[in-house]
């Protein structure tokens, strides 16, 4: 849990000294993409009932979510420096994390239900995992769409940060704390054990933990893009 | 004592038959044809041309925000 503050703090902070312009960053996250993506389809695997090579999908549909969750960070972090200095442009680096986030949210939620089709025996099986990490995306769907109802721009974007504030802990609430309390399928939730408890081996955290270092610094990468697009549309606009 | 034996003998192979029917169907016969590699680089070459396209988006970006700063 500590791993993607650890990693989104820094990355949000090193923004202002034109570290979105450095291209090392870039490539170092490509490097690591495609290492993972390689090592992942062929690396050796546990033999496990039900899974079999499905257990290779931890290497792409977990760290969706993380990358999701790197991402909702670093809006977060910019909706709170935003409401502190009221700098307009922090306003804009919250809402384009948030835009790429969601992004990567729904590939993580398309990701695992196509998995669950395979291992739980439907896409939708109504499980709390399942339940509240849509709710949690609807969450910030919210969030996108009350942006939009605000015309005026500042009132607009203190709102939206509030609200942004209020959001983060109730998404970290939906997707990590609540499925850990019932009953669920997914693996981690409801006295159901995580991967990490015997299946994880060495072999798969050689992977599973840069993947998640990797598709977080290509969302970031993908956000910055974005937000570069929207400020000289600001500019031209004024 | 010969039936001990015996008893123990039919014991340790059905031990051994346990251990084989633990055996998961992997993908083996794709990685034995070697045709996995197929895959594999057919997904590498897709996301190696995804990081490319999004290198040159960066570079047209680049571009198009020297000019911008430049008429200001």
């Amino acid at each position: 849990m500590c791993i993607f503050i650890v990693i989104s703090l820094p990355l949000a902070r090193l923004n202002m000294n034109g570290f979105m312009y450095k291209s090392w960053w870039k490539i170092l996250g490509s490097v690591i993409v495609i290492y993972t993506t390689v090592a992942g389809l062929l690396l050796g695997v546990p033999h496990l009932p039900i899974l079999n090579e499905t257990i290779r999908n931890l290497y792409f549909h977990v760290p969706m979510w993380f990358a999701m969750l790197t991402l909702f960070s670093i809006s977060v972090f910019y909706s709170i420096k935003h409401l502190l200095t009221g700098d307009q442009a922090d306003d804009l680096r919250a809402v384009e994390s948030v835009n790429v986030g969601v992004v990567f949210s729904l590939l993580g939620l398309v990701t695992g239900s196509l998995w669950a089709k395979y291992t739980w025996g439907q896409y939708w099986s109504f499980d709390v995992k399942q339940n509240f990490t849509a709710v949690a995306i609807l969450l910030y769907f919210a969030y996108l769409i009350l942006r939009n109802a605000i015309d005026e721009e500042q009132k607009r974007a203190k709102i939206s940060a509030i609200y942004n504030i209020f959001a983060f802990p109730m998404m970290i609430v939906l997707i990590l704390v609540l499925p850990r309390l019932s009953d669920s399928l997914h693996p981690g939730n409801g006295g159901n054990p995580g991967f990490n408890k015997y299946d994880l081996d060495e072999r798969m955290r050689m992977v599973l933990y840069p993947a998640f270092i990797g598709w977080s610094i290509i969302g970031y990468w993908i956000y910055t893009i974005r937000f570069r697009i929207r400020s000289i549309e600001n500019q031209q606009n004024s | 004592m010969k039936k001990f034996i015996v008893a123990l003998a039919l014991l340790f192979s059905s031990v051994q038959l346990f251990a084989q029917t633990d055996s998961v169907e992997m993908a083996d016969v794709l990685r034995s044809n070697g045709k996995i590699y197929v895959v594999v680089l057919c997904i590498v070459i897709i996301l190696a041309g995804l990081l490319f396209y999004l290198f040159s988006l960066d570079r047209r970006l680049k571009k198009i925000e020297k000019k911008s700063t430049g008429k200001n």
